[in-house]
């Protein structure tokens, strides 16, 4: 295994006087794809969040790339190689889709081969079709593509998705499965956050369990399957 | 005919700057969130700068346009040291704050710019090459007009160009929408907003620079100007420059044909049409409803408490104080001036006034920039009772909360459609309304000489008025907090806190809006009656938006979220403006510390008492602690 490139170690965050995160700590290595797993508020979006400084940690070390990133700003994070895709998609609907990927634009990464939209269009043919609608006249899959689309135009090394498989059709599911296969081919590392174990498994090397804002767990998906008491302790409503 | 078209065009050409205004107004809110309440100051430096730099180099026709352009730049960049100085570090403060701290940047700008232009009013040469007139069907038109009509629609293409074909323009849409994002996908956001500070200030130094030949430059330029451009981003709505555009020829050609139809109020109109535009479009003709922030990460309000044993002890010791005053007075003449009576008085209606506007600025959360509307409504109530009817001081008095709130019923009607800024906008907007009908419609309100010698009935002497005032104020302040705690007052702070949620369980929180907006403008009368009374007479000026601005800082100095906050507001307001009163540049002084203050006591003096500190001085509850 390659050396970890995302290090988040006793990582603790607030919302006002709630205490939603604590000790949080976990790793993701080169080429790897990890998931987070958890329920509904066990503390996913904010761990997320935390890592990309849309929210402040009251403590603890984050690490990308050998660099200390938790006193950094979300915009300084997102340069270094550091994709954010959130829940809430968050698509500028104003804008059209090159608009939209225009905002993520970001200059090449030595090393990497830089996306460009006609690259992405490859990947997510539908999103060729529309290049001039604007965000807000899509549907929930296209919009999860193109969101997926707009941060990779920051050509980052590590892509951090939340919840990619929330409200998508089946069929959606599957292709976006196939997106994140396509992306670890491509030697992108990716740290997704799941409550949907059957699309976690498709997708993922290894996993780690929130709960409460804790980690509860740590192992590879293979051995998360075995173990039926922490799936039902953890993951089942 | 040949008039007609003249005059469309006339009200075409006084779109231009306004236009300006309002486009720069509106792109500076769309992407920083902030009102740039200083905006019309930028127009009144762009006219002074314009003027200043015509006289050095506007000599010919390329020439005087450079200057214009200069002027234009120089404003800009004066609105990036202000983004840079001060809006950066309030980025994220509460509305209020960064609302007030614009409108100390207004006050410095008028002392700035009096020491440097001057008192008098400016005559700008014409321009040259366009000195001349057209005739039209007879009827002459300043070349100078055209070429304002012209300008207009060149810098909403340029704009749109700018928007629309370039990466600046397609990231400061997208920040417009969802900032926030904007960071995550790698964007330094800090020189998108201080570009697009620049280039609305700019844009407001520009519409000041064109008008010079026709208007001029003068001191009051910056409040004449921003109340139309509210208007105008209120009509065309909001982050919308096509909205913009229309709703400044909309209000040009209202201008020029309303001065035909109402000759002594042109604002009349403004009204009726901002009253029609809002009923069937709320959100402007082009704009979009507002929709709320998409962080999430905001933290609540902190609920009210009632007071603690600490705060009672100090109240009553203040309130036996203010009883005893007369008495001490007479005992002690030598180290009380009986000028102290008048200030306590002074301060009382002014506490009074400041907590009417707190009870819908804290548990109501709306902030409104025209309070003084209701202030100057109550004072204007009993005074045109008395002067037209010579009802009594026994009936006129009363009938001043009366008035107050039947004034608060209509405007607030329709500024409960709105909400945040939209709401603090259209308040100000209704305000300069009726402060200008006051002003304007001579014939009842003897116009900006005001009524004079009002007075109470004989046995109303000033010791009784002082303790009518005393009793009044703080019956109002003990009634108005009683209010807070009752089922109305829960129900008013939950639709602020949470208005889904409050929807959802059967608030109407727009009618709880409304009946609180009327009740805060019953007391503002209270206040203005008590001011006529003491002082024997009103003029418009107690309307006008500085007035406004007065009761917004009282507020804002005792601290919005501490209840007791007004009363020590309003206290600290007289003091500082007595103490500032003697300097020549006391609006400088007043404006250089309302910034200080925002940057360095955002929780104003009696939110402070809430702080770790005041709470070891045991002025306030402790915080629980939570599992």
């Amino acid at each position: 295994m390659s050396d970890p490139i995302l290090t988040v170690s006793g990582v603790h965050s607030h919302y006002g006087r709630a205490h939603i995160l604590s000790d949080v700590a976990l790793e993701v290595r080169g080429g790897e794809v990890v998931v987070l797993l958890g329920r509904n508020g066990a503390g996913k979006s904010t761990t997320f969040k935390t890592i990309v400084a849309l929210v402040r940690r009251t403590a603890g070390e984050i690490t990308f790339l050998g660099n200390r990133i938790d006193n950094r700003e979300s915009y300084v994070i997102a340069r270094m190689g550091l994709g954010y895709v959130p829940e809430e998609r968050r698509i500028f609907t104003e804008l059209t889709v090159m608009e939209n990927l225009e905002v993520g634009r970001q200059p090449a990464r030595e090393g990497l081969e830089p996306w460009t939209p006609e690259r992405l269009f490859e990947i997510f043919p539908n999103l060729a079709e529309m290049r001039d609608r604007p965000g807000g006249r899509m549907s929930g899959g296209e919009q999860q593509m193109l969101t997926i689309a707009r941060t990779l135009m920051g050509n980052p090394s590590l892509v951090l998705l939340d919840e990619p498989s929330e409200g998508l059709a089946p069929v959606i599911i599957e292709q976006m499965a196939q997106t994140i296969g396509l992306l670890k081919q491509e030697g992108l590392s990716v740290l997704l956050c799941e409550q949907n174990l059957h699309f976690a498994r498709l997708v993922s090397d290894r996993a780690y369990i929130i709960e409460k804002g804790q980690i509860r767990y740590e192992g590879s998906m293979a051995e998360l399957e075995e173990n039926d008491e922490v799936r039902a302790a953890y993951l089942t409503v | 005919m040949g008039e007609l078209i003249v005059t469309i065009l006339t009200g075409l050409s006084s779109a231009a700057s306004l236009f300006l205004v309002a486009a720069g107004l509106s792109i500076i809110f769309g992407v920083t969130r902030i009102v740039n309440f200083a905006h019309g100051s930028f127009y009144m430096l762009g006219a002074f700068i314009g003027y200043t730099m015509v006289q050095a180099i506007g000599g010919t026709i390329v020439s005087y346009w450079v200057a214009v352009l200069i002027a234009a730049l120089v404003v800009g960049l004066i609105g990036v040291l202000m983004e840079i100085l001060l809006l950066r570090r309030i980025y994220h403060a509460p509305e209020l704050f960064q609302l007030i701290a614009t409108f100390g940047v207004i006050l410095v700008i008028q002392d700035v710019a009096k020491e440097i232009w001057g008192n008098e009013d400016i005559v700008s040469p014409r321009a040259p090459g366009l000195d001349g007139a057209v005739e039209i069907f007879g009827q002459r038109l300043p070349e100078y007009d055209l070429a304002l009509i012209a300008i207009a629609p060149m810098v909403l293409i340029g704009l749109r160009l700018l928007f629309y074909k370039t990466r600046w323009g397609t990231l400061v849409r997208a920040a417009t929408q969802d900032r926030q994002m904007v960071a995550a996908l790698g964007v330094n956001q800090r020189w998108l907003f201080t570009g697009v500070v620049f280039l609305g200030s700019l844009l407001a130094g520009l519409g000041g620079a064109v008008q010079l030949p026709k208007g001029g430059a003068d001191l009051l330029m910056d409040f004449g100007i921003i109340a139309e451009a509210f208007v105008v981003v209120v009509v065309g709505g909001m982050g919308s420059l096509g909205g913009a555009f229309l709703a400044a020829i909309l209000i040009g050609l209202l201008n020029v044909f309303g001065i035909q139809i109402f000759p002594n109020s042109t604002l009349v109109m403004m009204f009726l049409v901002m009253a029609v535009v809002l009923v069937f479009r709320p959100w402007g003709l082009l704009g979009k409803p507002e929709t709320p922030a998409a962080t999430g990460t905001e933290i609540p309000n902190e609920p009210l408490r009632p007071a603690v044993p600490m705060v009672k002890v100090l109240a009553g010791l203040v309130l036996a104080f203010l009883i005893a005053l007369p008495l001490l007075q007479e005992l002690f003449p030598t180290v009380l001036d009986p000028f102290v009576i008048v200030q306590a008085n002074e301060i009382l209606f002014f506490v009074l006034f400041a907590a009417a506007l707190h009870f819908i600025m804290g548990p109501g959360g709306m902030v409104s920039f025209g309070h003084a509307a209701f202030f100057g409504g109550g004072a204007y109530t009993s005074a045109l009772l008395v002067f037209h009817f010579g009802l009594p001081f026994e009936l006129a008095f009363p009938a001043a909360p009366i008035g107050a709130a039947l004034l608060a019923l209509i405007i607030g009607w329709f500024c409960v459609r709105l909400t945040g800024v939209y709401f603090a906008m259209l308040t100000l907007a209704f305000a300069q309304i009726a402060w200008s009908i006051v002003f304007q419609w001579t014939e009842v309100t003897e116009g900006d000489d005001g009524i004079n010698s009002i007075w109470p009935s004989d046995w109303v002497t000033p010791l009784v008025l002082y303790y009518l005032t005393l009793g009044l104020t703080v019956a109002g302040v003990l009634l108005i907090r009683r209010i807070v705690f009752s089922p109305f007052g829960y129900a008013l702070r939950a639709g602020r806190d949470s208005p889904l949620r409050s929807e959802a369980i059967g608030i109407n929180i727009r009618r709880q809006q409304w009946f609180a907006f009327t009740i805060s403008g019953a007391f503002a009368g209270v206040a203005g009656a008590l001011f006529l009374y003491t002082k024997g007479s009103i003029a418009p000026t107690s309307m006008e938006i500085a007035r406004s601005f007065d009761a917004l800082l009282m507020t804002l100095l005792g601290g919005v979220e501490a209840l007791a906050g007004p009363v020590v507001g309003a206290a600290a307001f007289k003091l500082l403006e007595d103490l500032f009163a003697a300097s020549e540049y006391w609006r400088g002084l007043m404006g250089i510390t309302i910034i200080a203050l925002v940057l360095l006591l955002p929780k104003g003096v009696a939110g402070f008492a809430q702080t770790g500190v005041g709470r070891r001085l045991g002025l306030s509850r402790a915080e629980e602690v939570r599992a």
